[in-house]
């Protein structure tokens, strides 16, 4: 019986892989996939539906005029002179981009059991479709932000928007990659214990209040300052943080805690990549 | 030829009882036992492949040290019990999960319809669903393009293909999917009783298409199905699995034979040394030439023997089925039987049953003798499995369950 040498097989199952193996050619492979999947989740989100892709305005609008009511009047929570509906939009979009891609990355074995244990695609493909889908969401939240900037603007508010704005990109890679990076681990230790599912659904919101959501940092730091660096520290305060600095004029901004936020988001990330991988090539029998 | 699959040392362990399903107590275990530095009992099993302790503990070998190879172009029918392993394998097959040890080298691109709809939306239309199942299937967006049109057509159902797919009926929903994953240009399809659903002339094209794809262009296909009429017809290799081994591998009608002799244990085709009587024994009671098909010849051999001179005045071979009900006897007397068994201790009867008219599936014989040692009837001395007869057109047979009690040899003209 002649051997076929080793090179020439397309596919090799074996139970254990490296720790490495990303297949990130396999799922480049899949890319269409990935973008029809994206596909899917925007037009299966307002079918059937009245208001159809106005729904995505007016989640944050409502947000907003909560937070405005509640925070700003009733509380009297300063919002670094910037206006109060424009300074929680910054927030929330951000805010709301990540625990929208962490909370659906963290479902996403159980969620799609029934297909992923039918059929072999690479499953990185499933989280990164998460976050991809949430981000043509975000676009149309920064558009709305673009606005209502704008709106203040030519209304006279002290809105100064300067190079730090050109950073948008990385704040969003930043973000999405946090998002992702939780998400994953997360995901990957539900297939087995299901309690950290629980703390993901009340944790989440509640986690946004220690990052600058609806106070400014600057705030923070004066009223507690022993224990502000917890906010500090929180990896996404930094970029919220630079985007108000970027687009409004006013935050704190500098590149010490930036680049903290960008190192604790790689080393989150690639920990969640290589876990996920891990989990993925048995989770079917766990989930 | 080539090999498309190369299976190695396969073996998979699934823990019985409740894995990681959220009980605390059990979870707090393993984890205890990881802080303390202790392997995880699952895992500590999971390494070595020890059948000792497949009893003992509360793990089950799924499959346990399969070798086997396929080569391109075959069909391989895979059989067996419920739990034998058959989904598992495929699973393996298609990555959906990965082996406890062992490796699988595959050759070409694998698509595996082990269940059809995988990933329809029901709120997406058919159009866009060809395109996110095709795409999940491994296809590229151009891909998928390029074979719409006849990926529709396949499936019959044009008129519907901007309707969402909630409101398919579910056949159209079945044929729809099968239609996407046969044109899903790979060298290995593996399929999972999905031609179950569907109508006679869907079936139909399926098996045509099938037929295509593993005899055209050498596509290589791993079949599972309960139905051993549908995997005669549509394979040329079989696979038995029991109890996670391959018990036998090799041409199709040998394996399906293999499974139904396991599957009915007390199979027997020959069988002597039978005492009917104090005097009388059989023997010699034998099929001669296996296997029973169909429509074709059934050659038997029977030698009874006595210590004295037996005059026989009766003899009949009963023909019952696996419920011991009574189908159809044979008239073994003539003037011979009545003078060999007046002048000789043994007589032999050598008889064939012409135009075997018994469907597929399991039956027996008995004896009805009525001479001057023994009288009676005698049940269940052979048992033997009726094959289906070689598939002529590209028709899939219907379904036993439908097909009444014989089978009819006919011919029939269309005009």
């Amino acid at each position: 019986m002649s051997r076929v040498p080793e090179e020439d097989w397309d596919i090799t199952i074996t139970p254990k892989s490296s720790l490495f193996d990303l297949r990130i050619k396999d799922t480049w492979h899949y890319r269409d996939l990935l973008l029809l999947l994206v596909r899917r989740d925007f037009v299966a989100f307002y079918k059937q539906t009245i208001l159809g892709p106005i729904w995505f305005f007016l989640q944050p609008v409502i947000t907003i005029l909560i937070y405005n009511l509640v925070f700003n009047n009733l509380a009297n929570i300063p919002t670094d002179s910037i206006p109060a509906p424009l300074f929680y939009l910054a927030g929330t979009i951000m805010w709301n981009y990540f625990s929208d891609c962490l909370t659906k990355t963290s479902t996403v074995f159980k969620d799609n059991a029934a297909m992923l244990g039918k059929v072999y695609f690479p499953r990185l493909i499933m989280p990164l479709s998460i976050v991809l889908s949430n981000l043509v969401r975000f676009a149309v939240q920064f558009t709305l932000f673009l606005i209502l900037t704008f709106f203040y603007w030519t209304k006279g508010f002290s809105i100064a928007p300067n190079s730090a704005a050109f950073l948008f990109p990385v704040l969003i890679l930043l973000i999405a990659a946090l998002g992702l990076g939780l998400g994953m681990v997360i995901s990957a230790v539900t297939t087995k214990y299901r309690d950290l599912a629980f703390v993901v659904t009340f944790g989440v919101p509640l986690l946004m209040y220690t990052t600058t959501v609806i106070y400014p940092l600057s705030e923070a730091v004066k009223k507690y300052p022993a224990y502000s660096w917890i906010i500090k520290y929180n990896p996404i305060t930094p970029v919220i943080e630079t985007l108000r600095y970027g687009f409004l004029g006013k935050g704190t901004f500098s590149w010490g805690l930036l680049g903290y936020s960008a190192g604790i988001t790689t080393i989150i990330l690639l920990l969640g990549i290589i876990i996920f991988n891990k989990v993925e090539r048995t989770f079917v029998d766990t989930v | 030829m080539a090999k498309a699959i190369v299976v190695e040392k396969l073996s998979k362990a699934y823990q019985l009882g409740d894995f990681g399903t959220g009980t605390i107590s059990r979870d707090l275990e393993r984890f205890w036992a990881r802080v303390r530095g202790k392997e995880d009992p699952f895992l500590k099993i999971g390494e070595v492949n020890d059948r000792t302790t497949k009893g003992g503990s509360d793990i089950v070998w799924s499959l346990n040290d399969l070798n086997f190879d396929v080569e391109q172009g075959d069909a391989v029918g895979i059989i067996g019990r419920n739990g034998a392993g058959k989904s598992t394998l495929l699973k393996i097959l298609s990555r959906v999960t990965s082996p406890t040890t062992g490796s699988v080298k595959i050759k070409g691109r694998i698509a595996s319809l082990l269940e059809v709809g995988t990933g329809f939306h029901p709120e997406l239309t058919g159009k866009e669903n060809i395109y996110l199942n095709g795409a999940i299937l491994g296809m590229r967006k151009a891909e998928i393009k390029r074979k719409f049109d006849e990926i529709v057509s396949f499936a019959g159902v044009e008129r519907y293909v901007d309707t969402p797919v909630k409101r398919y009926s579910s056949g159209m929903y079945v044929r729809l999917a099968f239609a996407v994953a046969a044109h899903l240009e790979s060298e290995i399809l593996i399929v999972d009783e999905v031609l179950a659903v569907g109508d006679a002339e869907f079936q139909k094209k399926c098996i045509g298409k099938m037929g295509d794809v593993s005899r055209g262009e050498g596509r290589t296909i791993l079949f599972v199905s309960h139905n051993m009429d549908s995997v005669r017809s549509l394979c040329n290799k079989g696979l038995v699995l029991n109890n996670g081994e391959i018990i036998f591998n090799g041409d199709v009608n040998e394996a399906v034979q293999t499974y139904s002799i396991k599957r009915f244990k007390s199979s027997t085709t020959t069988t002597g040394n039978i005492p009917l009587s104090d005097s009388t024994v059989i023997q010699l009671f034998q099929i001669d030439n296996l296997p029973a098909v169909t429509h074709k010849d059934l050659e038997f051999t029977l030698i009874i023997k006595s210590s004295e001179i037996n005059t026989t005045s009766s003899l009949v071979l009963l023909i019952l089925d696996e419920y011991e009900q009574r189908l159809a006897v044979a008239d073994l007397r003539n003037s011979d039987l009545f003078r060999i068994s007046s002048t000789q201790n043994t007589y032999e009867v050598k008889g064939k049953l012409k135009h075997l008219p018994f469907l597929p599936g399991i039956y027996q014989f008995g004896l009805y003798i009525q001479s001057h040692a023994v009288s009676g009837n005698f049940y269940n001395l052979l048992q033997f499995e009726v094959l289906q007869k070689p598939r002529e057109e590209d028709i899939l047979p219907y379904d036993l369950s439908v097909r009444g009690k014989i089978e009819i040899d006919h011919t029939f003209v269309i005009k």
